[in-house]
């Protein structure tokens, strides 16, 4: 079961390794859109202190998003996800692969660059580690539920629009208990609650979201 | 031995064949006929598992293949239209990342030897982008060099070879078939296999 995984994820890196630039285009992306706040709102403190878990959260979505388009359209295209489906696994567990490389390519960077960032809204160390914290906790959801947005939407045209349509609004509440931690924690609460729940989002969702992505995978196949 | 029985497939609104079944002993090839869109892709893929018939039953060793699922899978090999090659990988890398996918014990001295014999040799670690359209089916075509599983599914192999390439992959098809094996396979070409039994079912 594992030998599967950890090959499909093996496969995953090898080619974003050489395809680095989809990778640094998300991460630069967040970079960007989190930075565009502290100079857009002005450098009062506490505005910027309220705003940052917000804002690191929201651009971390959407740098998510960024990438799920390609997480099944270049495998469908060349042929190979027919391969896999044909591959004497369950789809699920090649899909679980595929979520784990997509995060490990997505969500990580984002987590390993956001305390960098965290600094220009004058968060704290306790609010720096509580937000690395929820990201990287909170990330594999994104991956996991946006598999299942990917996999709906391949071979559409316009797929892209109709996956953020689908995925986003699922994404709310990793959204409000990631982002709710770092507030909890910045107003002296303690984000314990919350990333419990956010915990179990993530274990949840990496549970379910690849077999729901599978059985969406082979409706595409048929 | 695969059988298949009663076949009906619906395509949208369109019937394409009902009715339809076969019966293929170990040795034997079946051959696959038909003009364009007289469903032979969409047969291939109810071998293949990939899309239920609307009627009818396909049975693997007697048992019917949805319900022997991934047992099914670990003796089918398929090569269809697409190369199912990554354009980043080299040869080399994506004959072993699709034997570790399929769980086959494929070495790299194995891997490289199934090159050479496709005639790619010297080419293992260029990336594949950088190969021509030939080449590429080639790569795709050197899985089936170590093959080892009984059943092959073929669709149109013979696609963008030359000459020699299609005699060659002609006589590994007849290889598998003198080994026990079973092949079923589309083409347009005529191309002639030495060994086994040929059957021919035409669609439409």
């Amino acid at each position: 079961m594992f030998k599967i995984i950890l090959a499909v994820v093996g496969r995953d890196l090898k080619l974003a390794m050489r395809r680095q630039a989809d990778i640094v285009s998300a991460l630069f992306f967040f970079i960007i859109v989190v930075s565009l706040f502290p100079l857009g709102v002005g450098p009062e403190p506490d505005l910027l202190r309220t705003l940052a878990p917000g804002v690191l959260w929201v651009a971390a979505l959407l740098a998510t998003m960024l990438s799920l388009p390609r997480l099944f359209a270049d495998d469908y295209r060349d042929g190979t996800l027919e391969q896999l489906a044909l591959a004497p696994h369950p789809l699920g567990l090649i899909v679980t692969g595929k979520v784990i490389a997509h995060w490990l390519c997505s969500g990580l960077p984002l987590a390993l660059i956001a305390p960098v960032l965290g600094v220009q809204f004058d968060l704290s160390a306790e609010a720096l580690i509580v937000l690395t914290g929820t990201i990287l906790l909170g990330t594999p959801a994104l991956s996991g539920i946006g598999a299942i947005g990917a996999a709906l939407t391949l071979g559409l045209r316009g797929g892209g629009v109709l996956l953020s349509l689908l995925v986003l609004p699922l994404y709310i509440p990793v959204l409000i208990f990631g982002a709710g931690a770092v507030d909890a924690t910045v107003s002296g609460l303690g984000g314990e609650g919350h990333l419990s729940l956010l915990a179990a989002l993530t274990f949840a969702s990496l549970g379910f979201a690849p077999w729901a992505s599978a059985a969406a995978l082979k409706i595409a196949l048929e | 031995m695969l059988e298949a029985d009663n076949l009906e497939c619906v395509r949208g609104e369109r019937r394409l064949f009902a009715g339809l079944g076969f019966r293929l002993a170990a040795g034997e090839l079946l051959y696959l006929q038909g003009r364009n869109g007289s469903g032979k892709t969409s047969l291939l893929r109810m071998l293949l598992g990939l899309l239920p018939p609307e009627h009818g039953e396909i049975r693997w060793h007697g048992q019917p293949i949805r319900k022997l699922a991934d047992d099914y899978r670990a003796d089918l090999c398929y090569l269809g239209h697409l190369n199912a090659i990554k354009e980043e990988l080299t040869p080399l890398e994506n004959l072993l990342a699709a034997a570790r996918l399929a769980d086959e014990d494929l070495s790299e001295d194995d891997a490289i030897d199934a090159l050479e014999q496709v005639g790619l040799a010297g080419r293992e670690d260029l990336a594949c982008k950088y190969l021509s359209q030939g080449q590429k089916r080639r790569v795709a075509l050197a899985r089936l060099v170590k093959e080892k599983r009984p059943l092959w599914i073929l669709d149109e192999p013979f696609v963008a070879l030359d000459i020699a390439a299609v005699d060659w992959l002609a006589g590994l098809i007849s290889g598998h078939l003198q080994r026990g094996g079973l092949a079923v396979m589309t083409t347009h070409q005529p191309v002639s296999i030495a060994a086994g039994t040929v059957r021919e079912l035409r669609l439409g």
